[in-house]
């Protein structure tokens, strides 16, 4: 991969300027893009109750704004999250194998996949063991993947490469095709949990792989930024990436994702920004 | 830039300062690339001044909202200390201030160093004010019951501070230091002829112990930037001291939309004596009751 190129091009098309009618398009196909997440230990039933209701409705005083793409949760919150969202068309996104870190034994990670399943998950978002793959020892990493795929049932299945412990990008281009080749539905960045997460350059990257993924094999599969990306500026940079790179196939919420909780706040108050001509503020979105 | 041959020994190339704004603790230029020419009274070029766009206004308020917990939640003492600090560090800069003012204003060497011992000295006295403020306007409420009844002021939060036209530094520190010195955090818009006073006191609060983020300083057309100030939904209060009637007008009914505080004052001297009028017009009142005790049988509780 060449590096200076890769983030000069990220950079440079993240200066295209998306105004008016382009913008109102990019918030709310951005908003419609959002697994909306809350991953955290202290996180209860109450709360992803409050975060469906959020994914349903984002904006209680605009019902023109479109619901986001789904909610993402840790298992034991799927069977919430469920219930919170059910008949809204709202998908149910499930972290599972160990997440974050990933460090258990392939038993451990299936059993949490099925348990996730069986809770009524659309989606499983899976971490890959980062160690074996630092390691080179790729077989265990696709191996894993697959085993987790076929654990999934009908369940799609995102991969997390983590890439900011990937330390390169021959790294992340390497672990996109293998995510690929095992059977990933979606290729993510990362679980939000380590200091360098979602980057245009990175995204640029796993878009460029998809994109010659699909042109070699005719499959197609989806990106998900995840981690870092808290501003409608910053989304708006990632659909120009995806619309760049992979193409117009990929605006829709069946192929791309943020991963994002911050996020769909600051689209909202832009959204009202561009609907009311005034500046809003946090008073006017839902606290979390 | 025809002043190469001014003010240097000769030989030596001058070295001009670009003024920038002061927005969340840092010295951007305007995002909007734009700068507009100052100059002195009687129309020498001076610097070229940042001119700010409506985005370098929300970037400014988003940085304020960010500085208020913080700020608003500092002790009034510590807040005093902090606000005294920062006349300490006018002090160091008095010549300075004293050549801006001079300039800004047409004043000579010794009036305009009286200006800017008088904006030094009513700095002093705001900073004494913070710790005093609460007990003048708050405190235990007589009523009919058996309650201790108590008020306490709090912060309104964002304020935007047009800052008054003619007086550059004694006027604009009239106005911002009861907006800050109360726990407010505030969005100031410059002098529009006589911005560079403003923007140096920038480099005096980075330089004191003023966190980032509680007095954001923006340089450029007065209309232009107050605009989207008066409508942006997450200020909490304007003050109109810069405002000529027509605009002070137009930025009071876009401050209806979301029930802004908005000071309108009359025409002010900003020589005389302020009194605290300022830091109350950007202050709420906190009421609690407390019973006084459980009552006894007897029926009192003493």
């Amino acid at each position: 991969m060449d590096a200076v190129g890769l983030e000069a091009r990220a950079a440079a098309l993240g200066t295209r300027s998306i105004k008016t009618t382009a913008k109102a398009y990019a918030i709310d196909l951005a908003i419609s893009m959002v697994d909306l997440t809350t991953l955290e230990g202290a996180d209860t039933p109450g709360k992803v109750r409050a975060l469906g209701a959020k994914a349903v409705h984002p904006d209680p005083t605009d019902r023109t704004a479109p619901t986001t793409a789904a909610v993402c949760v840790y298992p034991d919150m799927v069977a919430a999250a469920k219930a919170a969202v059910a008949g809204s068309g709202v998908k149910v996104a499930s972290v599972a194998t160990a997440f974050p870190a990933g460090r258990a034994a392939l038993g451990v990670k299936l059993a949490d996949v099925r348990d996730a399943v069986e809770a009524g998950a659309d989606e499983i978002d899976m971490v890959i063991d980062r160690g074996a793959f630092l390691a080179g020892d790729y077989l265990k990493v696709y191996d894993e993947i697959t085993a987790v795929k076929a654990a999934c049932g009908d369940a799609r299945l995102k991969v997390i490469f983590e890439t900011g412990e990937l330390s390169t990008y021959d790294n992340i281009r390497r672990a996109s095709w293998l995510g690929m080749l095992a059977g990933a539905d979606f290729i993510k960045t990362s679980t939000g949990k380590v200091a360098v997460n979602a980057t245009p350059a990175n995204t640029l990257l796993m878009l460029e792989a998809v994109r010659d993924f699909r042109a070699q094999t005719g499959v197609q599969v989806g990106v998900k930024p995840a981690g870092g990306i808290r501003t409608t500026k910053d989304a708006v940079k990632f659909l120009v990436l995806v619309n760049e790179t992979a193409g117009g196939d990929w605006l829709d919420n069946h192929w791309f994702r943020f991963g994002a909780s911050s996020l769909l706040n600051d689209l909202l108050m832009q959204r009202q920004k561009l609907a009311t001509g005034r500046y809003s503020g946090p008073d006017y979105v839902t606290v979390d | 830039m025809s002043k190469e041959s001014t003010g240097a020994a000769a030989g030596r190339l001058s070295v001009f300062k670009t003024y920038k704004l002061y927005v969340g603790g840092k010295f951007p230029r305007s995002e909007s690339g734009r700068v507009y020419e100052v100059t002195d009274s009687k129309g020498q070029w001076l610097a070229n001044a940042p001119q700010s766009s409506r985005k370098d206004a929300r970037d400014a308020v988003v940085a304020a909202r960010k500085a208020f917990g913080g700020w608003s939640g500092t002790t009034a003492y510590n807040r005093g200390q902090v606000l005294y600090r920062v006349a300490e560090m006018l002090e160091g800069r008095r010549e300075q201030f004293v050549r801006e003012v001079a300039e800004a204003e047409g004043l000579s060497k010794s009036r305009a160093a009286a200006v800017v011992d008088a904006t030094v000295d009513r700095w002093v006295w705001y900073a004494g004010w913070t710790d005093k403020i609460a007990q003048v306007i708050g405190g235990a409420n007589p009523v009919a019951g058996p309650y201790f009844n108590l008020s306490s002021p709090e912060p309104t939060g964002v304020v935007a501070v047009l800052a008054p036209q003619e007086s550059s530094f004694l006027g604009l520190i009239s106005v911002l230091a009861p907006v800050i010195a109360t726990g407010n955090t505030a969005v100031v818009i410059a002098s529009e002829r006589s911005p560079l006073p403003a923007l140096s006191l920038g480099e005096v609060l980075a330089t004191s112990d003023v966190p980032g983020g509680v007095v954001n300083v923006l340089s450029g057309r007065t209309a232009e930037i107050a605009a989207p100030l008066a409508a942006h939904q997450d200020v909490n209060a304007i003050d109109l001291a810069g405002a000529d009637e027509a605009l002070a007008k137009e930025l009071e009914i876009a401050a209806a939309d979301n029930l802004k505080r908005v000071l309108r004052p009359q025409p002010v001297d900003f020589a005389a004596t302020p009194g605290i009028d300022r830091m109350t017009a950007f202050l709420e009142t906190k009421t609690v009751w407390h019973p006084t005790g459980s009552l006894g049988a007897s029926g009192s509780a003493y």
